[in-house]
């Protein structure tokens, strides 16, 4: 019996791996190989080895282009995004320890607004006649408090269902010691946030640095381009240098790769807890 | 205070308040208001204006006839109802089954998870780029490798019936990891017990499946069907990077046409859009969730 | 990097030089040692962004006192919305290329810009264009490149090989397809992988509507003229037709402008609607075969209305939140661009597909074929500016209309009749009379 289940795992393994190299493995090569290749060999658009490697060329010239338009969209990026995450993480938490932790009349209201903050498309003009009115239109900071206006209610999700999953006698412990609201709330349950913090972070930071949606609206210009809008503009540039868009397209998709393989193991205990009891 | 130490823990009304004071929902809720609720309420008031961001001049139900008299926005219009259902069936249908294979015996389960997983990881606009390559009608990956084995391929994005279809195709390629993993921790909260109550009642394979892993997974089932429907309802940048609504109009849905309308500088005629687009979208989410829950409670 | 480095040493050079003037004179100067900051903006798409960084290093050889910095945006409709955006909040550059005629009617000049019709240079332009960059109060803009047509550049080697004679009619074009085509070649090339270049079978026979009805634009803005009636209508009929005679290239839906450039130098098909420019584009990608384009407009049904369609060239702009010292300096970039070696950098980057707007640039010698054929047209007077030059109404969806029709989507009528009401939109938008 067991023996059998075991023969089942090895042939259904081996097919799903055949499966997995065509259907995930194939694009992501692809991608690969033609940022490897001569301008006129990844023209062809073929699944092949480059004849000849350019990988390092393409990489230089990428890096270089227009003054390193590249290298500045990558740090406007890095910015926006890690400190879009650090006020979503941060205020979302609060609200979803509150929320969970005390009844009361406000509690139908702020859940309300939550999944309307979900479900609700923002309004994209009004948005930018506010944020022009504020003078942050066009500007990072603007960028960086929309991205996490958008973001706050998926994080309130998680945070709010992880919240119940600690015992409330240890913020009521802390309180016995004297500790005011922002000790216990910092010092106690944050900590203890740890896994859905985690991956709040990775899923947040993923979202946020690959939105292209964002800055098309609310960050047009080029000083102040990000990744995803470079390599948008990119298209219509390179006429026919195929290998420098796949290039930075396999640039672009690195950090969030790198993030992923760190955090792998927690972003699933996390998700048990937020999204699916929540 | 000193008597609610003696007896047991068990805080004062009044300290509760202390302990989780309202202000903790000051610093959201300022963003949430200046930038998502101001927004969202001028809208109902600027869909009802012609708008160049400097000059506002109210037309009434202007732009609404004009939306709705668009002969593009009737193809936007199904187009967001068929995207919206295409991409949120198929990941419910891909999700689970490869989240039960996934959680079974099997060898390389730890690769076969991190694979299923790294489309999530790319930008749309990457993705978008990539797969308008591979499905190139001529000299795509995909087409080729088809007329290697005999078949002649469609034209996927620039066919016009097949555009739709291609994007939420590769959507689902994107999004289906997502999926798998909130199935992975649904199908993970299912006690074992009722498993081995079935194997002694001689159940087994498929009857197992409909009558516990269904059932019981159904909160997964709701989060992926909601999050895949409020995402594919309101699509745009996948979208936007493989087909730009063509060829033609065959593949706008109702955020892409917005988005249209507001670089041709008709900002309330886009603000208008957005309003239905608002409408459309809580129109189908809200009852759609309704049901999900109340099934649950029922049970 | 280079160019860099180049610059910043051909500045301090120069400001020294600056220096040591002021020096001599004694100080009299006060204002020629003090460096001014400007922006400009040109647009990603093709050779802008090479000609900024050229057109600065040239400037600063003559001004090191003035440090301008070289933004750059995509161009198209995408562009178009990002340029009013950035007017209505404020946030334009000193100095911005953009589009002349509607799409600049359509950002307020009056509102958003300087005034330079009191400029030394605004008294060389060309008659027809002074409309183009001017409103009723006042001239806004300086060209910046050369005019260009829309018609037909076609492959010469193909007609020598076939005996062909450049068509002046539609029933000669389409007999001349139909031999093509047998000759088992690609008759007419299509490229809606760049949705812009469907829409030359209706822009660029403007030419011939005007021919056959002089007052069409105006009525046409006045709401009098349609789309879905003769002789408007017959654009959108001849690229059904073209579509239906099966005259297309079989990748038409995916291929790219850059695609069909290629296919119609290297005589891997024989025509190619499209907009003159296209020539320098060739120039650069296919040196070889720029001797085998050559252009004609697209035919009108009777070769008597035949007219080849302008485009006039681009211009450059100062927004009006640019103000003081920024605006004298930003005046002096603009100035500048018209200058003889502001003119050489114009063509030095583009080859020229047609005649400049200012008679302060004169075109080299050695133009391609195509711009002499061009040049032809207009020399014999038969040259009628595009519509969005002679009218503020361009609905946004065109290319997607065009298609549609060139792909059998959608007939002549339904996608003339879609293009009516696309239209109605902006006109409301720009609050025409009689919408």
């Amino acid at each position: 019996m067991r023996r059998r289940a075991k023969i089942r795992g090895i042939v259904v393994g081996s097919i799903s791996i055949v499966l997995s190299v065509i259907i995930f493995i194939v694009p992501f090569a692809f991608i690969f190989l033609t940022a490897s290749k001569t301008a006129a060999e990844a023209a062809l658009f073929g699944f092949t080895l480059p004849t000849e490697w350019a990988l390092v060329e393409n990489l230089t010239e990428v890096l270089t282009i227009r003054n390193g338009l590249i290298v500045r969209a990558f740090i406007n990026s890095t910015v926006i995004t890690v400190l879009s995450v650090v006020l979503m993480v941060v205020f979302a938490a609060m609200v979803g320890y509150v929320l969970q932790r005390r009844r009361s009349r406000w509690n139908p209201v702020v859940n309300f607004l939550v999944l309307a903050g979900l479900i609700v498309p923002p309004a994209v003009v009004p948005t930018i006649w506010v944020l022009q009115t504020l003078g942050l239109f066009a500007t990072i900071p603007g960028l960086i408090f929309i991205q996490a206006t958008f973001g706050l209610s998926f994080c309130v999700l998680l945070f709010r269902a992880f919240v119940s999953t600690i015992p409330k006698e240890l913020d009521e412990a802390a309180t016995i010691d004297g500790a005011g609201p922002l000790r216990i709330f910092f010092g106690v349950v944050a900590p203890l946030l740890r896994p859905v913090i985690i991956t709040v972070v990775v899923v947040q930071a993923v979202a946020v640095f690959n939105d292209f949606t964002g800055p098309l609206y609310f960050l047009p210009g080029d000083e102040n381009a990000t990744v995803q809008l470079t390599l948008y503009n990119f298209q219509s540039q390179t006429l026919n240098q195929w290998n420098l868009l796949f290039m930075d397209i396999l640039l672009i998709t690195i950090p969030p790769l790198v993030m992923y393989i760190f955090f792998n193991r927690q972003i699933v205990a996390g998700m048990t807890s937020g999204a699916v009891k929540g | 205070m000193a008597q609610a130490v003696a007896t047991k823990p068990q805080p004062t009304r009044r300290s509760v308040k202390s302990m989780y004071p309202t202000w903790f929902y000051i610093p959201a809720g300022v963003l949430y208001v200046v930038l998502f609720a101001i927004p969202t309420f001028a809208s109902f008031y600027f869909a009802f204006t012609r708008w160049s961001l400097q000059d506002v001049e109210f037309t009434g139900l202007q732009n609404f006839i004009t939306f709705f008299s668009e002969p593009q926005l009737r193809t936007g219009f199904t187009n967001t109802f068929i995207y919206g259902f295409v991409t949120s069936g198929l990941k419910v249908v891909f999700g689970l089954a490869l989240a039960l294979l996934l959680t079974g015996q099997l060898m390389a389960r730890g690769y076969l998870r991190s694979v299923v997983f790294f489309p999530v990881l790319v930008s749309a606009i990457g993705v978008g780029i990539t797969f308008k390559v591979l499905m190139d009608p001529f000299d795509g990956l995909i087409n080729s490798s088809l007329e290697a084995i005999g078949i002649t391929g469609p034209a996927w994005l620039t066919d016009p019936q097949w555009a739709l279809y291609s994007v939420a195709l590769i959507d689902v390629w994107k999004g289906v990891g997502i999926a798998t993993l909130i199935y992975i921790a649904g199908l993970a909260a299912i006690p074992q017990e009722y498993y081995e109550a079935a194997k002694v009642d001689g159940a087994g394979g498929w009857k197992n499946f409909w009558h516990i892993t269904l059932p019981l997974v159904r909160p997964a089932t709701a989060t992926v069907v909601l999050l895949s429907l409020i995402g594919g309802l309101r699509s745009f940048d996948l979208i936007w990077a493989t087909t730009r609504g063509g060829p033609g109009f065959t593949s706008d849905v109702i955020a892409s046409v917005i988005y249209k309308q507001y670089q041709a500088g008709f900002y309330g005629l886009s603000t208008a859009g957005n309003v239905v687009l608002f409408i459309v979208v809580t129109a189908i989410v809200v009852p759609v969730s309704y049901f999900l829950n109340r099934r649950e409670v029922e049970r | 990097m280079s160019v860099h480095k180049r610059r910043l040493l051909g500045g301090t050079m120069a400001a020294a030089a600056a220096v040591a003037l002021v020096a001599c004179s004694g100080g009299g100067g006060g204002n020629g040692d003090e460096n001014v900051e400007i922006t400009l903006l040109v647009q990603t798409g093709g050779t802008g962004p090479a000609w900024g960084e050229a057109l600065i290093e040239a400037f600063n050889e003559e001004h090191p006192e003035i440090t301008v910095t070289l933004n750059s945006q995509p161009g198209g409709t995408e562009g178009d919305n990002l340029v009013k955006t950035k007017l209505a909040t404020g946030e334009m550059e000193d100095v911005f290329t953009y589009n002349t005629g509607s799409l600049l009617q359509a950002i307020n000049p009056d509102q958003n810009l300087v005034p330079l019709g009191d400029e030394e240079w605004a008294s060389t332009l060309i008659e027809p264009f002074v409309p183009v960059v001017s409103t009723e109060n006042g001239l806004y803009g300086a060209p910046n490149g050369t005019s260009q047509a829309g018609g037909i550049l076609y492959n010469i080697p193909i007609y020598e090989e076939l005996g062909l004679e450049v068509p002046t009619s539609w029933d000669e074009f389409m007999s001349n397809n139909d031999a093509i085509k047998e000759a088992g070649k690609t008759a007419i090339i299509q490229t809606y992988g760049d949705t812009w270049t469907s829409q030359l079978f209706v822009l660029g026979d403007f030419g011939n509507v005007t021919a056959q009805d002089e007052d069409w634009a105006t009525e046409y803005t006045a709401g009098n003229r349609k789309y879905v009636e003769q002789p408007a209508l017959q654009s959108f009929i001849n690229q059904q037709e073209a579509y239906e005679g099966d005259y297309f290239n079989e990748d038409f839906a995916s291929a790219l402008f850059d695609d069909g450039l290629r296919m119609v130098s290297t005589g891997e098909g024989a025509h190619y609607p499209i907009l003159s420019g296209g020539v320098s584009t060739i120039a650069q990608n296919y040196p070889d075969n720029i001797g085998d384009v050559g252009f004609f407009p697209l035919p009108a049904q009777d070769a008597e209305d035949t007219r080849a369609t302008i485009w006039l060239p681009n211009a450059v702009y100062i927004p009006s939140t640019t103000e003081g010292e920024e605006l004298e300096a930003a005046k002096l970039l603009v100035e500048f661009v018209n200058s003889p070696e502001g003119c050489r950098l114009q063509v030095e980057l583009n080859v020229p597909a047609g005649p400049f707007a200012t008679s302060l640039c004169e075109l080299p010698s050695d133009v391609p074929q195509a711009t002499q054929d061009l040049q032809t047209w207009v020399d014999d007077g038969l040259a009628n500016p595009a519509l969005e030059f002679v009218s503020p109404i361009k609905g946004p969806n065109l290319e997607n209309i065009t298609v549609q029709v060139g792909s059998g989507i959608s007939t002549a009528e339904e996608g003339a009749a879609l293009y009516d009401e696309d239209v109605i939109k902006q006109a409301q938008q720009l609050g025409l009379e009689g919408w």
